[in-house]
This record gives C-alpha cells, sequence and structure tokens, in this order.
C-alpha cells in the first residue's frame, strides 16, 4: 500500500503542504465532485430500468423511435446518435491533448487543443437539441386509447408506418383553437392536432390496407400487429390524435420513456453546457497567460476531468436508451 | 521521457512510445468498440438477440460489457487514473461500483416484482 505516504518532513502536515493520496487538493476535490455526480447519474439510469423491467413488454424499440439524421429523408436508425458519440470521443481527446501539451508549458498547443474541444462540446449541444426538437414534434403520430395505450398504424402491403396525414379522412370542421385573447378568462388550449379523432377513425374505416400496431412486443421482439378485424375493434377504443412527445402524451409508447429521455439526456446536456462554459473561461485563462504565469496548467487538467466525466456518463446514456 | 505516465494498455501487450500516441491509440480502440456497437445495434444478429444469458438477452450483456470496456479506457487514460497511487483509484471506482450493484438490483427485482402482478394481479391497465 502506498497510500499514507508523508513526504519529506519539511512539509506542513496540518496546513495542507501533504498530499496522502498523491493528488493535489483541488484534483481530489474535482473527484468528490465526480463520484457524488456519478450516484446521481445512476439513480437516474436505474430508476430508467426500474421503469423499463416494470413495463418489459411494451417499452418503445429505440431503433424505432431515433431514426432521423439531419439534412437526410429516410431511415437511418443509430447512425446520428453515434456520430454524437464519436464527436464527444474526439472532444475528450483533444481535452486531454490539452492536458498533455500543458505540463509540457506548451501554451499555444494547450490554446489550440481547448479550441478544439469547445467546438466538439458545442456540435455535441447542438445535436442533442435537434434531437429534441424532432423527438418533440413526432414522426407519424399515433392514437391514444383510454387506458393510456397508443395505437401506431402500418401499411399492410409494405409493413412501413402509416403516418395520421397518409390515410386521415377530411371532415370540416369548425374547430379553432382556443386562445386565451378570446377566453372570458385567462384559459387557453394547447395546440390543436393536424387531423381529429373522428377524421382518423373515417379514414381508417375507409382506408383497408392500414393496420393498427399494438405496444406489445411479440416473440420475435417486435411490436403485435393486429389483423384488420382486430385493428377496428381496438380503434373504438381510442380517445385522442397524439403527435409528438412530451411529457404527459408520447406517440412512441410508453409516456414514461419520453419522460426519462428528457429527463437524463437533458441532465447530460446541462453537464456539457456547463462543460463548455467552464471550458471557454479556461480557454480565455489559456490565451491571457495565466497559467504561464502560475507555472502549472494543473486548472486544465481538473476542467480535463470534469469533461471526460461528461463523456464517460455518455457512453452510459448511448448505451441503455439507444442500444440495449 | 514518459512525464510520468504509464504507457501500457492491455496489460503490457500495447507499448506507446508517448503519452500523445497512447492517446491516439486509446482513441482508435474506443472508435472500434463504438463502432462494433453500432453495426450490431443496426443488424441484430438473430443468434445474439435469441439466446437469453441469466434473464437477458445475450446481445445486451455484449453492449454492457462493452461499454465497461469503454468507461474503463476512458477513466484509466483520458482521466490519469491509470497514473494516480492505487489507494486513490480503488476509493473511486470501488465506492460507486458497489452502490451502483446494491441499487440495480434492488430495483430491477422490485420492477420484476411489479411486471409480474400488472401481469397475473387483478389489474387491468391494457384498455
Amino acid at each position: 500500500m502506498n497510500s499514507t505516504v508523508t513526504t519529506g518532513t519539511e512539509t506542513s502536515i496540518w496546513d495542507g503542504g501533504n498530499q496522502p493520496l498523491g493528488a493535489s487538493y483541488g484534483k481530489l476535490m474535482m473527484w468528490f465532485f465526480l463520484v457524488s455526480d456519478a450516484l446521481t447519474f445512476s439513480g437516474f439510469l436505474a430508476a430508467y430500468g426500474f421503469s423499463r423491467f416494470k413495463f418489459i413488454e411494451t417499452w418503445p424499440i429505440a431503433d424505432e423511435v431515433f431514426t432521423h439524421v439531419p439534412f437526410f429523408h429516410g431511415n437511418y436508425p443509430m447512425i446520428y446518435v453515434a456520430l454524437m458519440t464519436f464527436i464527444l470521443i474526439m472532444s475528450s481527446v483533444t481535452m486531454v491533448l490539452a492536458v498533455d501539451a500543458g505540463h509540457k508549458m506548451k501554451k499555444n498547443a494547450v490554446t489550440w487543443y481547448m479550441f478544439a474541444t469547445v467546438i466538439g462540446g458545442i456540435i455535441f449541444v447542438g445535436s442533442q437539441a435537434w434531437e429534441w426538437g424532432t423527438f418533440i414534434k413526432g414522426d407519424h403520430g399515433a392514437l391514444e386509447t383510454k387506458g393510456g395505450r397508443i395505437l401506431q398504424f402500418v401499411k399492410a402491403d409494405t409493413g412501413e408506418r402509416a403516418s395520421l396525414a397518409d390515410f386521415a379522412a377530411s371532415i370540416p370542421d369548425d374547430r379553432i383553437i382556443h386562445e386565451r385573447k378570446n377566453g372570458l378568462w385567462f384559459y387557453q388550449e394547447p395546440t390543436l392536432t393536424s387531423v381529429s379523432l373522428e377524421e382518423v377513425v373515417e379514414g381508417f374505416k375507409a382506408d383497408s390496407n392500414i393496420l393498427i400496431r399494438t405496444e406489445v412486443i411479440n416473440e420475435e421482439g417486435e411490436k403485435t400487429l393486429l389483423d384488420r378485424k382486430a385493428s377496428l375493434a381496438k380503434l373504438a377504443e381510442a380517445t385522442q390524435v397524439v403527435e409528438g412527445a412530451n411529457l404527459i402524451h408520447n406517440e412512441y409508447g410508453s409516456r414514461l420513456f419520453a419522460d426519462f429521455f428528457f429527463f437524463i439526456t437533458g441532465f447530460h446536456g446541462f453537464h456539457v453546457f456547463s462543460g463548455v462554459v467552464i471550458n471557454i473561461i479556461i480557454f480565455f485563462n489559456v490565451v491571457i497567460g495565466t497559467y504561464e504565469r502560475r507555472g502549472h496548467y494543473e486548472m486544465v487538467e481538473k476542467v480535463g476531468l470534469y469533461w471526460h466525466f461528461v463523456d464517460l456518463v455518455w457512453v452510459f446514456v448511448f448505451t441503455f436508451f439507444y442500444l440495449v | 521521457m514518459a512525464d510520468g505516465h504509464k504507457l501500457e494498455i492491455f496489460r503490457g501487450l500495447v507499448k506507446f512510445k508517448s503519452n500523445t500516441q497512447k492517446i491516439w491509440g486509446v482513441l482508435a480502440f474506443l472508435t472500434l468498440i463504438t463502432a462494433v456497437e453500432v453495426v450490431l445495434g443496426i443488424i441484430k444478429p438473430v443468434s445474439l438477440t435469441d439466446t437469453y444469458v441469466l434473464g437477458m438477452k445475450l446481445i445486451n450483456w455484449i453492449f454492457i460489457i462493452l461499454t465497461l470496456v469503454k468507461a474503463y479506457y476512458i477513466a484509466w487514460d483520458f482521466m490519469h487514473l491509470r497514473d494516480e497511487k492505487s489507494s486513490l483509484r480503488r476509493a473511486i471506482v470501488w465506492t460507486p461500483i458497489f452502490l451502483v450493484i446494491y441499487l440495480v438490483f434492488i430495483l430491477l427485482v422490485e420492477a420484476d416484482y411489479i411486471y409480474n402482478v400488472y401481469k397475473d394481479g387483478f389489474v387491468s391497465w391494457n384498455f
């Protein structure tokens, strides 16, 4: 064991002069914070696992939820999130290169590596925001039943998902959004869905090519597809149209999935955001030569620890949200 | 010249000449693992999704193990835990591991129980 080495008699033990674990005070405190933060994230992910095991038969399949890539149309599961993962690992690498250059007191190299790290972080947060936007906006739309279950639609001939707009009938309707300025009191309602429940029901009855897909996962690990007769029976249970996802309704399936998605990726995104802000501060400190005058770049190392931690957490979020 | 960095990974199988070189080597390894994960996630081989080990699909075990491998190299080489004293390293690593295993065990067992109550009990929720 090498933990209780007390160096030299000349250092003052009671003034913080000794370093029992060979790490400076600042680094040790950063590790304290990171361990406690790791436990917070573990709590979130364990709670996610809890809810998922609770509804193991009906949980949404991530491959069918996150299928978009910016600027490209079509169905590309996983590709974009894999790219985001790579961007974050890459920015971790530039950070560790900055720390390495700091050890060698190369100010210019530290500056450029810090700059690259900040850029990587900004790209990642932007991608996260885009991912949220896509998720909130929704994809195909679905119906929700009285019990809160989600009914999705599939084209019988191709097996592809059918959007509500593909088959919904057009029924003239005077219903408009009730706005606050028209209200007697301060009431207003959320945005109306693009098609009404009657339009979906009528359109479904008229188009024999559309089938209903329930949340239940079958033996093959796919969502159960009802036949036409069972679909019509199931349709009678629908109470409202759901487009997109928020904390209360989620067209992709279990609403808990959306809740945890927002909480966990949101909490992580907040970490990345604050990491970027701290990195920018450090970047300017490097530029004006604060650490050059101080004689060491340990501050870069400490912030680097935080930045790597954010990357480390993402590795787990990526696995449990997108892969497993 | 090694700046006090340990420059071996894979238990000395791969040795690097400098810390910078080691960083790029670790990046290549992490990228490879991520690529393997993504490819497995997209094609989902039937042999891996149909085999169950300890109640979980084999493919999910592979994902979790690969994740832990990635976490190991990020912590050891990017966060320099490899260069810290073993006592600090153990304090940092084993505290969360112990607590997380405990929490996950309790929550997942409980969740499985609730799943069975929903399934076999007198609770109707799929309507």
